[in-house]
C-alpha cells in the first residue's frame, strides 16, 4: 500500500482529506521555544511517525494537541462525518511507561474502569464496565490480563492494556508518546503490529513518537523528523536517506568491531 | 444521640459508664472508615508526605488562632492549611522542584512559624495537648460537624474516586480521559486539610497522619484489586480505632497514639500474611 494513498482522488471517503491540521504550531515554554512553526497535517487511516532528538519538542507537541499547553498558531479538527464537534473530538492517548505507584493494587479492570466511567471502583463493580473493557482487552490479544494487577505487567503487556483504553470509546485521532520505550524487541513488534492493523480497521490517524527509527520506518506510512521544527517529512524510504535524519540517528556510523 | 448513649451504656464495660467514652467511639466510628478511604487514595498518589506536612502545619494554625485572639482555632487551622496545600501544589507547579523537597520546605516554614507564635512569652506547654490530642475535646456539638462533614467529604471522594486515582497514575492519560488534573488534585488536596483538621483535636497533630496512612499501608499488602483495597483499608481502621480507644482507657495512655500503634500491629501482621502466602 503506497503511503497515504488511501483517500487520494476518494472523494466519497467518509472523513474527507484530513482529518487534524496544525497550522504554523509555536510553543515556548518558560520563556524558550520548543517548537516553532510547525504545520502538519494528519490523515485518517494513516500512522504519522514523530522521530527527532531527546528535547526536540516531541512531545511537547503531543501535550499541545492534548490541551495541555498553551500554543501560538492553530490546531483545527476536522468534524468527522456524522458526529463529532470540530472542537472536541474524541483523541486517545497513550503516555509513555507509565511512572505510577507499582505495588499499587490497581488491577487492569480497575484501570479501565477509572477511565471509562466515574462509578467508584472503590466500592463498585459494573457488569457493562467489564464487559467493556473485556472486549476492549481481546482488541489488543490482553483478555487475559484483566484481573492482573497493573503493576506487575510487563512493559508491552502494560503498553497494549493502555492502547486498548486508549480505544475505548474509538477516537477520531490517537497520540502515542514513546509507546515502546522500555518494551522487549518480542513485545514492539507485537505492539507495532496492532497500531499498524488499527489504522486501517479502524480508519483512524495516529501520531506516534519515537526513538525507534527502524522499528517505525517498517509500520509507518509518513515519518516527520523534527527538531523544534520540522527538519524533513515525507514516506519512511524518503526520510530514510535524508542526510540530517541519518547522522540525527547515527546510520551512516559504521558498526565498531573488536579488533 | 441519645439512643446511641442509652444503648452503648448497656454494654458491660467499665468504659461504657462514660458519657466521653461513648462519644469519642462514635467519632472513632465515624472518623476510621474516612481516613481509610482517603488514605488508600494519598497512599496510590504517594501523597503521604503532603498529608503529613499538612498535620504539621497545623501548629501554625494554631498559633495564629491564639494571635487572634479565636477560642477556637478552627478556622484557623483549616485556613491555613489550605492556603499551604494550595502553595505547595502552585509551587511544584511552577518550581518543577522534587515534590519532597517543596512540601519538607513547606513543612519546616509552618512548623517554625507555629512554635514561634506559640512559644512567645514562653507558653508552649499550654499548647501541647494540640501534638499529642486530647480525647475530652470531642463535645457532642463536635460529632455532629465531624458526621456532615464525614457525609460530605466522603460522598465526594466516592464521585471523584477514579478520577483522583486516574490523575495518579498519569496526568496526561487523565486529560485524555476528560479529567482536570489540576482542579482534581486542588479539590483532593482541600479534601485532606478538611478531614486532618477536622480530627486534629483528638489524635494530635504528630500522629494525624499516620490514622491516614497506615490502615491503606496495611491493606495494600493482601488486597488483589482496589474493592478490596478500600474494603481492607476500611476494617483495619475501624477494628484499630475501637481496639486503640478501650485499650488507652485501660491503660491509661493518649488515644490517638494507642490507635496507631495497633494500626502498626495490624501492619506488621498483613506483611507477616504476604510473605507467608509467596
Amino acid at each position: 500500500m503506497p503511503p497515504s494513498g488511501h483517500h487520494h482522488g476518494v472523494a466519497s471517503h467518509q472523513c474527507g482529506e484530513c482529518c487534524t491540521t496544525l497550522d504554523h504550531l509555536g510553543v515556548a515554554l518558560n520563556g524558550q521555544v520548543v517548537l516553532e512553526d510547525v504545520s502538519l497535517h494528519l490523515h485518517c487511516g494513516e500512522l504519522t511517525a514523530l522521530v527527532g532528538p531527546n528535547g526536540a519538542g516531541k512531545s511537547t507537541l503531543l501535550r499541545a494537541l492534548l490541551g495541555e499547553v498553551a500554543f501560538s498558531g492553530a490546531i483545527h479538527f476536522l468534524p468527522v462525518f456524522g458526529h463529532g464537534r470540530e472542537d472536541a473530538p474524541v483523541v486517545g492517548y497513550v503516555p509513555q511507561q507509565l511512572d505510577f505507584d507499582r505495588h499499587s493494587p490497581l488491577s487492569v479492570r480497575d484501570l479501565f474502569a477509572c477511565g471509562l466511567s466515574s462509578r467508584p471502583i472503590a466500592v463498585w463493580r459494573s457488569r457493562r464496565d467489564q464487559e467493556t473493557a473485556r472486549a476492549a482487552l481481546a482488541a489488543v490479544e490482553a483478555e487475559h490480563l484483566l484481573d492482573r494487577k497493573a503493576g506487575q505487567l510487563s512493559g508491552g503487556e502494560l503498553q497494549r492494556v493502555l492502547l486498548a483504553l486508549s480505544l475505548t470509546p474509538p477516537p477520531n485521532l490517537l497520540l502515542l508518546d514513546e509507546p515502546v520505550a522500555g518494551v522487549d524487541l518480542g513485545g514492539r513488534e507485537m505492539f507495532y503490529r496492532m497500531v499498524s492493523g488499527l489504522r486501517r480497521r479502524l480508519d483512524l490517524s495516529i501520531l506516534m513518537v519515537s526513538h525507534d527509527l527502524p522499528g517505525v520506518a517498517s509500520v509507518s506510512d509518513r515519518i516527520v523528523f523534527l527538531e523544534r521544527r520540522i527538519m524533513a517529512m515525507g514516506s519512511p524510504s524518503q526520510v530514510l536517506v535524508d542526510p540530517l535524519v541519518r547522522r540525527s540517528f547515527g546510520l551512516d556510523t559504521p558498526a565498531i568491531l573488536p579488533a | 444521640m441519645s439512643l446511641w448513649h442509652h444503648l452503648i451504656s448497656r454494654l458491660p464495660f467499665d468504659w461504657a459508664a462514660f458519657a466521653f467514652m461513648r462519644t469519642a467511639l462514635l467519632a472513632v466510628l465515624i472518623a476510621s472508615p474516612l481516613f481509610a478511604l482517603m488514605g488508600t487514595l494519598v497512599v496510590n498518589n504517594r501523597m503521604a508526605f503532603f498529608s503529613d506536612a499538612i498535620g504539621h502545619a497545623s501548629l501554625t494554625g494554631v498559633g495564629l488562632g491564639v494571635l487572634l485572639g479565636l477560642a477556637d482555632p478552627f478556622w484557623a487551622l483549616l485556613g491555613f492549611g489550605l492556603v499551604l496545600g494550595v502553595a505547595i501544589l502552585w509551587l511544584q507547579r511552577i518550581t518543577r522542584s522534587a515534590m519532597d523537597t517543596v512540601i519538607s520546605l513547606s513543612a519546616s516554614f509552618s512548623i517554625a512559624l507555629g512554635v514561634a507564635l506559640l512559644s512567645r512569652g514562653g507558653r508552649f506547654n499550654q499548647f501541647s495537648r494540640y501534638l499529642v490530642g486530647d480525647l475530652l475535646s470531642i463535645t457532642p456539638a463536635e460529632i455532629g460537624q465531624l458526621f456532615v462533614v464525614a457525609l460530605v467529604v466522603g460522598g465526594g471522594l466516592l464521585l471523584g474516586y477514579n478520577r483522583i486515582l486516574l490523575v495518579g497514575v498519569n496526568e496526561s492519560l487523565a486529560r485524555s480521559r476528560g479529567v482536570n488534573p489540576w482542579w482534581t488534585q486542588m479539590l483532593f488536596c482541600g479534601a485532606v486539610v478538611m478531614v486532618v483538621t477536622m480530627n486534629l483535636g483528638w489524635v494530635g497533630l504528630l500522629l494525624v497522619n499516620s490514622l491516614l496512612i497506615i490502615p491503606a499501608a496495611a491493606a495494600r499488602n493482601l488486597a488483589g484489586n482496589t474493592r478490596q483495597y478500600v474494603l481492607g483499608a476500611a476494617v483495619i481502621a475501624t477494628f484499630s480505632g475501637v481496639t486503640g480507644l478501650v485499650l488507652s482507657y485501660y491503660a491509661e495512655t493518649a488515644t490517638g497514639a494507642t490507635i496507631v500503634l495497633v494500626a502498626i500491629g495490624c501492619y506488621v501482621l498483613t506483611l507477616a500474611a504476604q510473605a507467608f502466602r509467596r
